[in-house]
């Protein structure tokens, strides 16, 4: 009995990866997942050809054969661009949700913990934001900037700050009110080791699957981006300006966008599920199913 | 009803203020003159100050953005940097093609979500459940123009079922139509997976109220519970989705538009976004925003007609 009441109960996030683990599509998502992750980080390993390197006597190669996924009008290799495409697919997203997630959650919490005037200000211009479609946000961001990596990255970033301050603010709202708050505040705690030691604990869980479902979307905007031509410049490979390459070519050569297309669509996979997975794994409501 | 329509739109008068700040803060902040983006580095200083006075960029910058938000808010925005257009001429041109293609995706969406979703819920984890389910992940995930790719390699060179080029005769309905399917399916096929997910979980929610029993009890039929006293209470997530997902569409229906050739407000942004039309930029980036605000102000409208507790709160 007493043994019982002693043990404490594995930490929520714990439960929850335990509940993720046994759902077979996250497992599926998180395998999908590992497997570009691993091929993009070790394509220089990896890869077969070099990305970049032209070989006019082999251009337009069916796939089979020497080269597995075929060459493209240039001759070269398919597949090892396809390795190094998604180090910019994979560097790009993960930079810009990491970014967005930082700037829109600390906005977020001292929006709704500040509350007042001051929260009805900044949500009025989160939902401003909000306002634009996020692909044309994004097209514009880049074009005006220049289409570089850093500046695809503040592109996205801008497109995803303000969900992210949304989601933060809610349940900060909620918690300013609880008794743990007060007690800090009592103690003569700052208003900065409450946000942050004491409430982003709490709402971090929700900020992080939110993190899992908006890198999927920003793989999606950096590939669309690239397929409208405002990607990585050539002859960096990139997914998006692989595909478009490939459309080009759409009557000899149908499989040069059809592979790239498919390495999109496997990635933006992954990511859903595994995010699927994490939010249905911490959705108090789902828990008990 | 007229006063919650007359509050709503006043309600819509600040953001679109906002917005039209934004954007001109936005077009301003660009590194560059736009006088010599247009002339090239070759110009004469001389030929650089003449366009800078034809285009008011002499002006002081709250002369210009005062002249800017009046000439907005007549539906005036400018003439384009490049060609020297009305931007409201080139946009009306072209702007039917736009709303036909959105449409017809939000169509193709709603016709596709809300059945589906309405059979997943009513087997719940059964096997019509796990595969809508997993068929809506896997839609989810599909980039535009990869959908886009497809199709058009499936229907239109494949199978010939469809034509390649989509821009279309706008006199000619049956034409039309028949240009409008395929582009209209691959741009709407994201919005079918996220709407068949939200009729799921809602008319889950929905079915496990106390009054769908009560008019079980009632002896109503199933099939009506389910269509009326079930979709009618699961409609306000559904609407909610729909809403937020038309801005989604018309950003995506820019990719759509690339790859399926058509004309629209996609081909202008991407040309403007080549020439470096500035007050292109300006004019659509305020024409894409109205839209949204429009959809929006439609939207919480509906939310009026579904739901009459909305109107008095």
């Amino acid at each position: 009995m007493s043994e019982i009441i002693l043990a404490a109960p594995p930490p929520a996030w714990k439960r929850a990866l335990a509940k993720a683990r046994s759902n077979p599509t996250t497992a599926a998502g998180a395998l999908i997942c590992l497997i570009i992750i691993v091929s993009a980080v070790f394509a220089p390993w990896l890869a077969p050809y070099d990305p970049t390197e032209q070989d006019i006597m082999n251009r337009l190669q069916a796939p089979g054969g020497e080269f597995l996924l075929g060459t493209d009008q240039f001759g070269r290799d398919i597949l090892s661009r396809l390795m190094w495409g998604g180090r910019i697919s994979l560097t790009v997203s993960l930079g810009a949700i990491a970014a967005a997630m930082v700037i829109g959650g600390v906005i977020g919490m001292v929006s709704g913990y500040v509350g007042g005037r001051f929260d009805l200000f900044v949500m009025q211009v989160m939902d401003v934001l909000l306002s634009f479609p996020s692909l044309i946000l994004g097209l514009i961001v880049v074009a005006l900037l220049g289409p570089e990596l850093v500046n695809l990255v503040v592109a996205i970033a801008l497109t995803a700050i303000a969900p992210f301050a949304r989601v933060a603010r809610a349940p900060t709202m909620a918690l300013k009110e609880r008794a743990f708050v007060e007690a800090g505040r009592a103690l003569g705690f700052s208003h900065v080791r409450i946000l942050f030691g004491h409430i982003l604990p709490n709402i971090l869980s929700e900020v992080m699957v939110m993190g899992t479902l908006w890198l999927a979307t920003a793989v999606r905007v950096e590939a669309s981006l690239s397929f409208i031509g405002l990607g990585v410049k050539p002859p960096t490979p990139t997914w998006g300006g692989m595909t478009r390459d490939g459309f080009e070519n759409i009557l000899d050569a149908p499989w040069l966008a059809v592979f790239p297309g498919i390495a999109i669509l496997l990635l933006v996979l992954g990511l859903n599920m595994v995010g699927d997975g994490l939010r249905d794994a911490t959705d108090p409501k789902l828990r008990n199913e | 009803m007229i006063h919650f329509i007359a509050r709503r739109l006043l309600a819509a008068v600040p953001t679109l203020l906002a917005v039209l700040t934004l954007v001109f803060v936005i077009v301003r902040i660009v590194p560059g003159d736009p006088a010599l983006v247009i002339l090239g580095d070759q110009a004469t200083p001389e030929a650089a100050a003449a366009l800078r006075t034809r285009l008011g960029l002499d002006r002081s910058l709250w002369a210009q953005y005062f002249a800017f938000i009046g000439d907005a808010l007549q539906g005036d925005f400018g003439v384009s940097m490049v060609t020297g257009r009305s931007i409201m001429a080139e946009v009306g041109a072209v702007l039917p093609h736009t709303i036909d293609l959105t449409l017809a995706a939000m169509v193709f969406g709603v016709a596709v979500g809300v059945p589906v979703g309405i059979w997943a819920a009513l087997h719940r984890n059964g096997v019509i459940d796990v595969m809508a389910r997993l068929i809506s992940l896997i839609g989810l995930s599909f980039p535009v123009f990869v959908s886009g790719i497809f199709l058009l390699l499936a229907f239109a060179l494949h199978w010939r079922i469809f034509p390649v080029i989509g821009s279309a005769n706008l006199e000619d309905y049956g034409d039309r139509l028949h240009k409008l399917i395929l582009p209209a399916i691959a741009l709407g096929l994201v919005m079918a997976a996220y709407i068949t997910r939200v009729t799921r979980s809602a008319m889950l929610q929905a079915l496990s109220e106390d009054y769908i029993r009560t008019a079980r009890a009632k002896g109503v039929p199933w099939r009506r519970v389910v269509w009326v006293h079930g979709l009618r209470n699961a409609s306000i997530p559904i609407v909610t989705v729909v809403g937020l997902y038309v801005g989604i569409l018309l950003g995506n229906s820019v990719l759509t538009e690339i790859v399926f050739n058509r004309p629209g407000l996609g081909k202008i942004i991407v040309g403007a976004l080549n020439q470096r039309d500035y007050t292109m930029l300006q004019g659509l980036m305020v024409i894409y925003c109205f839209l949204i605000v429009v959809v929006n102000l439609v939207t919480d409208l509906l939310y009026g007609v579904l739901d009459p507790r909305v109107k008095s709160a």
